[in-house]
C-alpha cells in the first residue's frame, strides 16, 4: 500500500484536532480570566482587582500569551468556518422529515450558532473593557480598571448581553469539553466517564462563577 | 394472519434520476398486517402500482434477514425506522399505529447521489474500502492464525468493528453527512490485529484521504451515529482513529 494522502492539516481529521486543541487552550484561558475576575469579591474598592489586573497587563509574559489567545481563538473560529461551510455542503438536500433528537443532543447539532453566538458576545465585551484599556495605555493616561467595570454594568441591557453570551458559552462547553477529548482519541472505558463528569462540572461552575460577576456589581453588592 | 390489520398513508420520496427534482407523493395503504416487515409492506404497494400500470417504487434490498445492508430509508425521520439495532428489513409493521402517517425518504448525502426513488448509490465506501480496508500479506491457513496469539480484548473489539455491513446509516443520520464510524470500523478491525499492523500508518492515511474526497462532512462527535448503526459500532471507534490517524502522520 503506498501512501497517497494529502497534508495533515489539510485533512479534516487534522482540522478537527486543531480545533480541539485551541477549543482546551480556550478553556485553559477561561480559568485564568476567571480567579482574576474573582479579586472584585476582595469587596475592597477594586484595590486587589486593580493590583493583579495591573500586573497582567504590564508583564511581558502576558502579552506573549495575549497575542497566543488571540490566535487561538482566530484559528478556532476560521477552522469553526470552514469545518461548519464544508459540513453545509456534505448534504445539500435536506430531510423533509428529521427526527434529531432520537438520536443527538440539540447543543451538540448547534455548535457554529453557539460559536456564533460567543463570538458576537465576545465583540462587545472586548469593546467594553479591552479596548478602552488599551486606548488609555496608548495615551499614557492612568487607567482604573475597576472604575470601568460599573458603569458598563449599572446598564440593564447590557447585564442582559451577558448572561445570554454566558448561556451560549454553557452549552458550548457542555459539548466542547468532553468533545476535544473524543477527537483527540482519548476515549476509554475507564476514563471517559470522569472526563464527562468533569466537563460538566466545569462548564456549569465556570458559568455561574462568570454569570455571578456582572449580577453582584448591577446589585451593587461590589463597592 | 393476526387481527388488526391497519390503513396507513405513506409519504415516499420519488425522483426519477439523480438529475432530476423529487418529491414526496402520497400512497394509501389499506389492510396492512402487524406481522409484515416493512419491506413486504412496500412489495404489497409496488403490486397495486403495477397493476395500475404505474412505475413501482425503486428501493434497495437484497438478504431481507438484517445482514446485507442494503435497505436503505430514512423513515420518520430516522435511519431504519424507529427502532434502534435493526436495519429496515428487520422493522416491522407492528412497530405503527391505524391511521399512521410514514414519510420515507432515501439516505441524503452529496456522497450517495440518489439513483432512482429511494436507492442511492454507495460506491463511495467502495472506494474508501478500496483505498485501505484489506490486508496484502499472506496468512497461511487456519494453523497459522491459530499460532499467532492475540488478546481476547483486542479481538472482540476488532470482531465487534468487523460487524460494519456498510450500510451508511451513520452517514445518513449525521447532521454532517460524516462517514466516520463506517470508516472507523473499518479502519479498527485491522488496526486491532497483527497482520494488519504491517499496513496500518498508509491505510488510515489513505482511507482518509478518499473519505474527505469523497465529500463527506467531518465528525462533530454528535454520537448520532452510534445510536443508529444496527451493527451496535460504537464511538470508540472514531477514537481509535483518530488516534491511529495522529501517529500515522508523527512517523512520516
Ligand atoms: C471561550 C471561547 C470558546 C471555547 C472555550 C471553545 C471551546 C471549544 C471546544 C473545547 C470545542 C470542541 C473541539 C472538538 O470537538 O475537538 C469547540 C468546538 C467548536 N467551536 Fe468553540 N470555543 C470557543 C469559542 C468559539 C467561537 C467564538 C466559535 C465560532 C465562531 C466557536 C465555534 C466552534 C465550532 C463550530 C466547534 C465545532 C463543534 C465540534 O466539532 O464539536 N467556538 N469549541
Ligand atoms: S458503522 Fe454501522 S451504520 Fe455505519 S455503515 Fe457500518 S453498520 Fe452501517
Ligand atoms: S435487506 Fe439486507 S439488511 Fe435489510
Amino acid at each position: 500500500m503506498s501512501n497517497t494522502s494529502p497534508n495533515f492539516i489539510t485533512s479534516s481529521l487534522g482540522k478537527k484536532y486543531l480545533m480541539g486543541f485551541t477549543g482546551l487552550f480556550l478553556i485553559v484561558f477561561l480559568v485564568v480570566h476567571v480567579c482574576i475576575n474573582a479579586c472584585i469579591y476582595f469587596n475592597d474598592s477594586g484595590v486587589t482587582y486593580n493590583m493583579v489586573a495591573g500586573f497582567m497587563a504590564n508583564n511581558i509574559i502576558m502579552r506573549i500569551l495575549e497575542v497566543g489567545l488571540f490566535l487561538g481563538i482566530v484559528l478556532h473560529v476560521v477552522q469553526a468556518l470552514i469545518l461548519t461551510l464544508q459540513n453545509n455542503k456534505a448534504r445539500p438536500q435536506k430531510y423533509a422529515v428529521q427526527n434529531s433528537a432520537a438520536s443527538s443532543t440539540w447543543y451538540s447539532r448547534s455548535m457554529g450558532l453557539l460559536g456564533t453566538l460567543l463570538l458576537m458576545f465576545l465583540v462587545v465585551h472586548l469593546a467594553n473593557f479591552w479596548v478602552p484599556t488599551k486606548v488609555a495605555v496608548f495615551n499614557g493616561e492612568e487607567h482604573n480598571t475597576f472604575e470601568s467595570l460599573k458603569p458598563v454594568f449599572s446598564n440593564p441591557l447590557i447585564l442582559t448581553v451577558y448572561l445570554l453570551g454566558l448561556v451560549s458559552l454553557l452549552y458550548h462547553l457542555l459539548h466542547g469539553f468532553q468533545s476535544a477529548f473524543q477527537t483527540f482519541g482519548l476515549n476509554h472505558k475507564k476514563y471517559t466517564p470522569f472526563i464527562k463528569a468533569f466537563g460538566f462540572w466545569y462548564s456549569v461552575i465556570i458559568v455561574l462563577l462568570f454569570a455571578s460577576m456582572p449580577v453582584t456589581m448591577f446589585l451593587g453588592l461590589i463597592k | 394472519m393476526s387481527h388488526g390489520n391497519m390503513n396507513l398513508t405513506l409519504k415516499i420520496w420519488r425522483q426519477n434520476s439523480a438529475k432530476e427534482q423529487g418529491q414526496l407523493v402520497t400512497y394509501p395503504v389499506t389492510g396492512i398486517s402487524p406481522d409484515m416487515s416493512f419491506l413486504e409492506m412496500f412489495d404489497i404497494l409496488n403490486e397495486q402500482l403495477v397493476s395500475k400500470n404505474e412505475s413501482p417504487i425503486v428501493f434497495d434490498h437484497d438478504c431481507r434477514e438484517g445482514i446485507c445492508g442494503m435497505c436503505s430509508m430514512v423513515i420518520n425521520g430516522r435511519a431504519h425506522g424507529p427502532k434502534t439495532g435493526i436495519t429496515t428489513c428487520q422493522l416491522h409493521m407492528r412497530s405503527f399505529k391505524d391511521g399512521d402517517t410514514i414519510v420515507v425518504e432515501p439516505w441524503r448525502a452529496q456522497a450517495f447521489p440518489v439513483i432512482k426513488d429511494l436507492a442511492v448509490d454507495r460506491s463511495s465506501f467502495e472506494r474508501i474500502q478500496a483505498k485501505g480496508g484489506f490486508i496484502s500479506v499472506n496468512t497461511g491457513t487456519a494453523q497459522d492464525a491459530n499460532c499467532l496469539p492475540i488478546p481476547k480484548n483486542d479481538a472482540d473489539a476488532s470482531f465487534n468493528a468487523a460487524a460494519c455491513i456498510g450500510c451508511g446509516a451513520c452517514v445518513a443520520t449525521c447532521k454532517n453527512a460524516s462517514a466516520m464510524l463506517f470508516v472507523a470500523a473499518k479502519v479498527s478491525q485491522f488496526a486491532l490485529l497483527p497482520q494488519g499492523k504491517i499496513e496500518a500508518t498508509a491505510r488510515v492515511k489513505n482511507m482518509v484521504a478518499q473519505m474527505d474526497l469523497e465529500g463527506f462532512g467531518s465528525c462533530t462527535n454528535t454520537g448520532a451515529c452510534e445510536v443508529e448503526c444496527p451493527q451496535g459500532i460504537t464511538l470508540e471507534n472514531i477514537a481509535r482513529m483518530n488516534r491511529e490517524y495522529l501517529v500515522a502522520n508523527c512517523k512520516d
